[in-house]
């Protein structure tokens, strides 16, 4: 017992400190593609520090939904980290509170606060981009219920730790129709939640243009080092779930050892590396969507996983 | 990775698996084919949409262990993934090529789900013939193959490019195909080697009938063509 909370507890280190880095490795690796250095991987790391001690400002004419959204943010990831495999490969403590739906649920709460808190403050673009966000939202909201109905289909769970064991035994069943086209259509739902180019241009300061960045273009100082961390978890949830429960369980722990725990941390990160390769090859080889293309986009993310769906029904 | 000989059970899970997944890639492509814009896109999804047709023919011929389905899949490589392609692109302007089709008759995301309505009705038409056939490995290709046919015919419907178009009839004939090799792998090479060949014809004839409209009006949208022009071209 005392253990099992330990790993939990190491899951939700991993989560907390190296999502930034995540984002840094993208950042570099980016630029690296365009032919320049690029900031430190560790440059997120600064931003934060530096956010956290400067002085925050809150306009006068906000509610509280405004203080309130960043600490939401920043915890949902968290409490998702709890119901999804970062490191084991074996349920821990909080394993049967919430099925991949719930940890969608929890996930969508923390957006649903930053849209509310983009329209609070009245500055103009936060409306615009908290809009255009929705708009997002429940275009793959669809895509997300199909892909986790077809992997209760496929696996006869939504419980992660049992949905992760079902692609690899035995091995070929990794190579499943099914699973296959899972993963291209959570792929796309990945790009368009974590606000990433065919969708949005995550690096772009243009307001008009903001899709995702412009929710939290009131924030300063400590509130938007949270935002920014937290959205920064949301990003490396979304890797744990796409990797460890979706493609395969490689890499994580199997004995319940601290030792085995602990390496599995370099393992997982190396697996994110290669998915981060994948991302950087997609975002500078394809340009951004016009925003009512974004439809068109996520249509075939649905059909991708309508067509998952479909398969395994052929197959059967 | 190395694939097991097809003696053991455990292979032929295997290779029944990779089976399904280049049909369920194959579905997909399909509707890539209703949906994509560009013209140049929409060669390359048929090109992969016939190398995936051979694909299959080549794993069903490794678990039926029939040679028949190896000729078939490099019949199918060879004239639909190489020679068709090539035939297109010579017979046909550039200006085709690089033209993006901005109306079709529906828009995308309705195609989408009348393509998606078709994959669901071709599942419902394979159902009972499946009953009678009992299980096998190629069980999959039939579903598939008659959803295709019938998302084939729905791109030839709503796409107004001669090009798409044709395209769309091609994928029906090899949607067709992909069903055939599932339920009959002894199927006479005669059949395959004979319709290889129309379709090759055919594409010749379409190129030089879509090369005429193009150089009579200046533009190869079939879909505008409804009403009759008097006198000399343009």
């Amino acid at each position: 017992m005392g253990n099992r909370i330990l790993f939990n507890l190491v899951q939700l280190l991993t989560t907390l400190l190296f999502a930034p880095l995540v984002s840094g490795v993208i950042a570099r690796l980016k630029e690296i593609v365009q032919s320049k250095r690029g900031p430190s991987i560790f440059q997120p790391y600064r931003d934060l520090w530096k956010l956290f001690h400067k002085d925050e400002v809150v306009s006068e004419y906000s509610s509280w939904i405004f203080r309130f959204t960043p600490y939401l943010v920043f915890v949902t990831p968290l409490l998702v980290t709890l119901l999804i495999p970062v490191l084991t490969d074996y349920p821990l403590f909080f394993a049967f509170m919430g099925d991949m739906l719930g940890g969608g649920f929890v996930l969508a709460l923390g957006g649903f606060f930053a849209t509310l808190a983009a329209v609070d403050t009245g500055n103009p673009y936060g409306p615009v981009g908290a809009s255009r966000t929705r708009m997002v939202g429940f275009l793959a909201e669809p895509v997300f219920m199909i892909v986790f109905f077809t992997v209760s289909f496929v696996a006869n769970s939504t419980i992660p730790y049992i949905v992760q064991q079902r692609w690899i035994t035995p091995t070929a069943a990794f190579f499943e129709p099914s699973h296959i086209l899972l993963l291209l259509a959570f792929l796309m739902l990945i790009l368009a939640e974590g606000g990433r180019i065919p969708v949005d241009n995550p690096s772009g300061h243009f307001e008009l243009a903001m899709i995702d960045e412009s929710k939290s273009l009131e924030y300063s100082g400590r509130g938007f080092a949270l935002m920014k961390w937290g959205g920064a978890m949301k990003f490396f949830v979304l890797l744990c779930i796409y990797l460890n429960v979706l493609v395969a369980p490689w890499g994580l722990a199997h004995e319940q050892t601290l030792g085995a725990v602990l390496l599995a941390i370099p393992l997982v990160l190396l697996k994110m590396l290669a998915f981060v390769l994948v991302l950087v090859v997609i975002e500078s080889s394809l340009s951004k969507l016009r925003l009512f293309r974004i439809a068109e986009f996520l249509g075939a993310a649905f059909i991708t996983s309508v067509a998952a769906m479909i398969t395994r029904l052929f197959a059967m | 990775m190395t694939v097991p000989t097809p003696t053991q059970p455990d292979a032929i899970l295997w290779l029944t698996n990779l089976n399904a997944l280049v049909c369920g890639l194959f579905l997909l492509v399909s509707f890539g084919l209703v949906a994509i814009r560009q013209t140049q896109a929409c060669v390359r999804l048929f090109i992969l949409l016939s190398v995936l047709l051979g694909g299959s023919a080549l794993l069903l011929s490794e678990i039926y262990t029939t040679w028949h389905l190896v000729v078939v899949g490099v019949v199918d490589i060879c004239t639909k993934a190489v020679i068709i392609p090539w035939l297109l692109r010579r017979a046909l302007h550039d200006e085709v090529y690089t033209r993006r089709e901005v109306t079709q008759v529906l828009n995308i995301p309705t195609a989408l789900l009348l393509a998606l309505g078709l994959a669901i009705l071709g599942y419902l038409l394979a159902q009972p013939l499946l009953a009678v056939g009992g299980p096998s490995a190629g069980a999959v290709n039939l579903p598939i193959g008659l959803a295709g046919v019938l998302i084939g015919g729905l791109t030839a419907a709503v796409r107004r490019e001669a090009v798409p178009l044709f395209l769309g009839l091609l994928a029906m004939e090899n949607s067709a195909f992909l069903a055939g090799i599932g339920v009959a792998p002894e199927m006479p090479l005669i059949a395959e080697v004979s319709i290889a060949v129309d379709v090759l014809i055919l594409v010749m004839v379409v190129s030089v009938l879509t090369r005429a409209v193009h150089e009579h009006i200046g533009t190869t949208e079939v879909g505008a063509l409804t009403t009759l022009r008097e006198g000399p071209g343009r």
